[in-house]
């Protein structure tokens, strides 16, 4: 602790020890109490025999006899495996189709500005900011029109409306940080546009693609009213609404299974979340300051 | 010179294409469709007729839709102002070199990053009128006799719903803020302390004005996102108890999906652009004054 005090910089070493306990560190505890409470609950719950699930006597805290009935109840009793299937299907198809739309949206937008450009750009920026719980009605008409309700093609062709936009507007801004000279010496040289897009403004963008992509990923991992609206059989169901839907019966709550299948659903994003949070930050406060 | 010119008008459009092809018939179209929706009677498998403003003066005569609007309004301000407050606090504490910095940042990031539906279940289950485990430690500790029915009751089931949505929102509003912190210049607060401020006095006259604009950002997602909530209700309380916890979108839902009225679910959506754009155009407008106040020298 007295490391961490040292190492403080600016008017900070005024702070007297117990000062910055109870200003900074009780604070920041509690914080992390809450935020991270649920999840030990979700983890607790998952491992915990149904008999000391509705045990008031026993300390809810802890687990006296771990099992992983629950687990195994959920990956050979129900179609668990089949909606973790479906999730990463959508997930994967729909975030790279996104991202491959955008990629090229977002660089003639910023870099061709084409006759136009500036007003597309604004209408990208506004499209970003429709919620999909104004959509899904007439989205729902359409999907059934285009006889493609219960598949996995409503899904893979409606998340692209809230994530094209989302990547859009994150790539042209990192667009605009690659310098204009580069694409101007490739031109001079006789390059045409698609190889400067490919060969030199892509490369570049890699870790814009990457927060791009992690993100959109994460988003449609997430995402639940579309995947409830326009999905109705049990095998082409998301994660999710799976979750909701077939593992509630009833009364009686399975509360061990349903806690094990909320666990196990956030785990993929929450693993991808770790590996590239920087991205993800990045990501998620560029798309804001903009 | 004219090549080009004529090249990047060709090729412009033709690099939008699979964007915009994608954007206008999955939202524009939605979009207008959506609006006309609203405007007739369809139900499920049936096209609607036109019939005007029928649906939106049966709405406005039926309690339940009022009652939606009502809760709207509530969840969404008390929400966002929470979100706001506990966001920023928690920004605040961030950006004052603790250790584990980076470590601290992921973590706390963690309850936006996993799926609603999902956490919205452990919140169902920390809330049951059985086996909650809040009511369990509460009991324990003698606060209270016998278990607290969190969403059993209406106005204890707007509230739990209301910290639901708080828990999964204060992580996005204290690191979007936080990177807007990082960006105020030190030496504004160097200053700041040479002319005797104390810390309550930077944070006003210094952050505070610094963070606005990002502060409008954030917020205005946070106002919309909040104001169109659907899985955390459906999940936890599909509404109930006696419609209690019905958002605009959830009753929207209810109306048009299993109840089958299309047109008047379309119409309860329509409903909610006019609020939306009301808040967008709040913080755009928020923005441009700031923007002019600071002499465009923000950045």
């Amino acid at each position: 602790m007295s490391a961490a005090i040292q190492d403080s910089k600016g008017m900070e070493y005024l702070d007297s020890r117990l000062r910055r306990w109870v200003t900074v560190y009780i604070p920041v505890l509690c914080f992390l109490f809450v935020l991270l409470f649920p999840f030990y609950w979700m983890i607790m719950t998952s491992f915990k025999p149904d008999e000391e699930l509705v045990s008031k006597a026993a300390n809810p805290f802890w687990i006296v006899r771990p099992t992983l009935a629950h687990f195994e109840k959920l990956l050979f009793h129900t179609e668990y495996p089949e909606w973790m299937w479906n999730t990463i299907l959508v997930s994967t198809v729909a975030t790279f189709t996104s991202l491959a739309a955008s990629v090229f949206a977002a660089y003639s937008i910023e870099r061709l500005r084409y006759k136009g450009s500036k007003q597309v750009g604004l209408a990208i920026f506004l499209a970003y900011l429709v919620p999909p719980s104004i959509l899904f009605i007439p989205l729902a008409a359409i999907v059934f029109q285009l006889g493609l309700f219960d598949t996995r093609w409503a899904l893979i062709l409606t998340y692209p409306t809230f994530l094209i936009p989302f990547c859009t507007w994150l790539l042209m801004g990192y667009f605009r940080t690659i310098p204009y000279e580069l694409e101007e010496c490739a031109l001079i040289d006789g390059a045409t546009r698609w190889q400067v897009l490919t060969k030199i403004i892509l490369p570049l963008a890699v870790p814009g693609l990457i927060s791009a992509g992690i993100f959109a990923f994460t988003v449609s991992w997430n995402e639940f009213i579309y995947a409830l609206t326009f999905i109705s059989s049990s095998e082409v169901k998301t994660v999710p609404v799976g979750v909701i839907t077939e593992l509630v019966e009833g009364d009686v709550y399975h509360w061990g299974s349903l806690m094990a299948g909320a666990l196990l659903g956030s785990l993929p994003v929450a693993v991808l979340y770790s590996f590239f949070v920087e991205y993800y930050v990045s990501g998620m406060t560029g798309a804001v300051k903009e | 010179m004219n090549r080009w010119l004529e090249n990047r008008n060709v090729l412009g459009p033709l690099f939008m294409l699979p964007a915009g092809v994608l954007l206008l018939v999955f939202l524009t179209y939605p979009l207008g469709l959506g609006t006309w929706l609203g405007f007739t009677d369809a139900k499920i498998g049936r096209p609607g007729e036109w019939i005007g403003a029928e649906n939106f003066t049966f709405l406005f005569g039926d309690s339940v839709a009022r009652l939606s609007l009502f809760n709207t309004f509530f969840y969404t301000i008390v929400a966002s102002v929470l979100k706001f407050a506990l966001g920023l606090w928690l920004a605040l504490l961030l950006n004052k070199n603790l250790p584990f910095k980076a470590f601290l940042r992921a973590i706390v990031l963690l309850p936006f990053i996993v799926p609603t539906a999902l956490s919205a279940i452990a919140f169902w289950w920390m809330y049951d009128s059985q086996f909650s485990v809040i009511s369990w430690t509460l009991s324990k500790l003698g606060f209270i006799h016998s278990y607290i029915d969190f969403l059993g009751e209406p106005w204890l089931a707007r509230l739990s719903t209301i910290a639901a949505n708080v828990w999964r929102g204060v992580p996005f509003v204290a690191i979007t803020l936080l990177a807007g912190l990082q960006t105020v210049s030190p030496s504004l607060y160097e200053a700041a302390s040479l002319d005797g401020a104390t810390d309550w006095q930077k944070f006003w006259y210094v952050t505070l004005p610094m963070l606005t604009p990002i502060i409008a950002v954030v917020m205005t997602f946070s106002v919309l996102f909040t104001f169109t909530d659907f899985q955390l209700i459906y999940v936890l309380t599909r509404g109930g108890p006696l419609n209690a916890t019905h958002l605009m979108a959830t009753l929207s839902f209810q109306r048009a999906i299993p109840g089958g009225a299309l047109g008047e679910g379309a119409a309860l959506a329509t409903a909610m652009v006019p609020f939306l754009l009301a808040a967008i155009l709040f913080s755009y407008f928020g923005l441009q004054r700031r923007a002019w106040q600071q002499g465009g020298t923000d950045k």
